[in-house]
């Protein structure tokens, strides 16, 4: 399978990435070959075989409703490239 | 001849669920706190964190599953839907696309006296988003994660509604029932309960729906009404002109009261969704739906049909009583704490009406306890005070839930119960007015109410009129 310049395009905007005429080549690029790799398994015949989503047959982890975690908002914050009261500060956006 | 047009509306209805943590982390999800305070490095999307499921969500969504007559998915999964926003800081929501928890349900709603079905398509358990505050004169805009997480189902019915009438109806119905299994506070002014407006109109006899558009940000009910009836119009408006409904997502602005298109420029509708596989498959057993059936509370309809039968009191109090949980709870509290039904039922009917009205109260917020209405009822019983004084104390209960008894003696509101001290005055008020006494001797009864209104005056309000009346009476003879 090959990625075309449209696919490369319409990812982008999805991604929201402003890619150049070189990036967007390398990413044609890299696109292709990862699904070239993941392209062996369409060699194997999947008929009637249940899509699967984890490796392990494990069922109904849950959590019972207890608050367990307190105020560790400084800690969190120390991540953000950027801060304000409390929050963390973006490039304005709106809906 | 004009053309006669018919609207098709489909509702996506969110709903919070009352736990008391997130959905996948045990963060509180307590309402009004410092930005960011309630939040951890599952709901802020730190890489290497792991979700695990809360299991009451799941409770709850399978309760609201059931009073909706859903089937309940037995081996239901968690998707990634895939999306890019600042409030959104996994870069993905948590959702549920190919095994929602509920499926194929209905609920039956009434207009204008007249039954009908609408259809539910699924329900699903999601996470909410974070909030984002764009900061005045500011290329910047701050986001704040106590939202982010907590857990939300969404309720996607049927085109099943035809009219503005039709969908408040409908998403009464939801409240009420949500509200009455505990499973939220569904208040649509405080965003626990959310809808959107998928909208079409086509020509009457026509078999198949025109384009649609689903219009989001409506917060009240009186919102849903004038959104529907604007978008009816636009939309035939342009049909009429010859141009096309465009399918895209509008925005409601109830101020100036017309919907604009959202953003659409690069808004490809590409969630990319896949299984979460940080997320193990929920296998839901008979047993547990079993014990979730059992344990469910009584519902308005059942409610109804027992006030019906144990409590002597009219159908339309029943109804309006039972139109809220919170009024219900008040009402059945109040009686579990001795007072009588049909002296509770008086006072929500009364005077908890005419203030609710006076001060544009929902009956889902009201603040004052059953206990101290209960209280105020055995003041009057127990002839303490009278009506009238009732009536002032009850205000202060509305408005500031008081403790009536306590009330009623810091400020000296007590009925004078001593019979000597009550005939001293009525003697002082008959031999000051002898007139009205000829009056009532010549069989003018009225001149009796002069007196009694002259006493109580006297009184300031402290005594029981009806036996006021009574001792004039055995005193003129
Ligand atoms: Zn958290």
């Amino acid at each position: 399978m090959v990625i075309t310049d449209e696919t490369i395009e319409y990812v982008g905007i999805l991604a929201k990435l402003e890619l150049s005429g070189e990036e967007k080549e390398q990413a044609k690029k890299d696109m292709t070959n990862m699904l070239e790799y993941v392209g062996k398994l369409n060699e194997l015949d999947t008929d009637g075989v249940e899509a699967m989503s984890h490796a392990f047959p494990i069922s109904n982890v849950f959590r019972e409703d207890e608050v367990t975690n307190g105020d560790d908002r400084e800690n969190l914050l120390k991540n953000a490239p950027d801060k304000k009261d409390g929050c963390y500060r973006v490039p304005k956006t709106f809906d | 001849m004009s053309k006669v047009y018919e609207t098709v509306i489909g509702l996506e209805v969110h709903v919070e669920l009352a736990t008391k943590t997130k959905i996948f982390c045990g963060c509180s999800t307590e309402f009004g706190g410092a930005p960011n305070t309630h939040t951890c490095p599952v709901c802020t999307g730190m890489p290497g964190s792991l979700p695990v499921l809360n299991k009451a969500v799941v409770e709850k969504a399978v309760a609201v599953g059931l009073a909706t007559n859903c089937n309940i998915t037995r081996n239901c999964k968690f998707d990634r839907k895939n999306y890019f926003y600042p409030d959104n800081p996994q870069n993905y929501q948590i959702s549920q696309l190919y095994y929602p928890i509920c499926r194929d349900g209905y609920v039956e709603i009434e207009v204008e006296g007249k039954k009908k079905k609408v259809r539910i398509h699924e329900i699903h358990m999601e996470e909410d988003a974070g909030k984002l505050v764009h900061e005045e004169r500011s290329d910047s805009s701050l986001v704040d994660f106590n939202r982010s997480g907590v857990p939300l189902i969404e309720i996607v019915s049927e085109p099943d509604m035809r009219s503005a009438e039709e969908v408040i109806a409908y998403l009464d119905k939801l409240r009420l029932i949500i509200q009455y299994l505990g499973a939220s506070d569904c208040k649509l002014n405080e965003g626990s309960m959310r809808a959107d407006v998928n909208l079409s109109v086509r020509e009457v006899g026509s078999e198949e729906f025109g384009t649609r558009t689903e219009t989001k940000n409506l917060n009240s009910f009186k919102a849903i009404a004038r959104a529907i009836e604007n978008e009816r119009e636009r939309q035939i408006d342009l049909l009429e002109s010859g141009e096309k409904v465009v399918q895209e997502t509008r925005r409601w602005d109830d101020n100036k009261e017309y919907s604009y298109p959202m953003r659409s420029k690069e808004d490809a509708q590409d969630y990319r969704y896949f299984p979460d596989p940080d997320l193990v498959p929920v296998i839901i057993s008979e047993e547990w739906i079993e014990k979730i059936k059992n344990s469910q509370p009584e519902l308005r309809d059942e409610k109804i049909i027992r006030y019906k039968e144990e409590y002597d009191i009219p159908e339309y109090d029943i109804m309006i009583i039972t139109a809220s949980k919170k009024m219900a709870d008040i009402f059945e509290e109040a009686i579990s704490l001795g007072a009588a039904p049909k002296k509770v039922s008086n006072w929500l009917m009364g005077e908890t009406m005419r203030l609710m009205k006076e001060t544009d109260t929902e009956a889902d917020n009201l603040k004052f306890s059953a206990e101290n209405l209960a209280k105020l009822i055995k003041l009057i019983e127990d002839k303490a005070i009278n009506g009238t004084v009732a009536k002032e104390v009850f205000e202060k209960v509305f408005a500031e839930d008081i403790n009536p008894e306590k009330y009623v003696d810091d400020n000296g509101l007590r009925t004078v119960n001593d019979e000597g001290a009550l005939r001293e005055t009525i003697q002082k008020i008959i031999d000051a007015n002898p007139k009205s006494v000829e009056d009532i001797r010549n069989g003018k009864q009225k001149a009796i109410g002069f007196l009694v209104g002259q006493t109580m005056k006297e009184m300031k309000g402290k005594a029981d009129p009806s036996e006021v009346n009574r001792i004039i009476k055995e005193i003129l003879g």
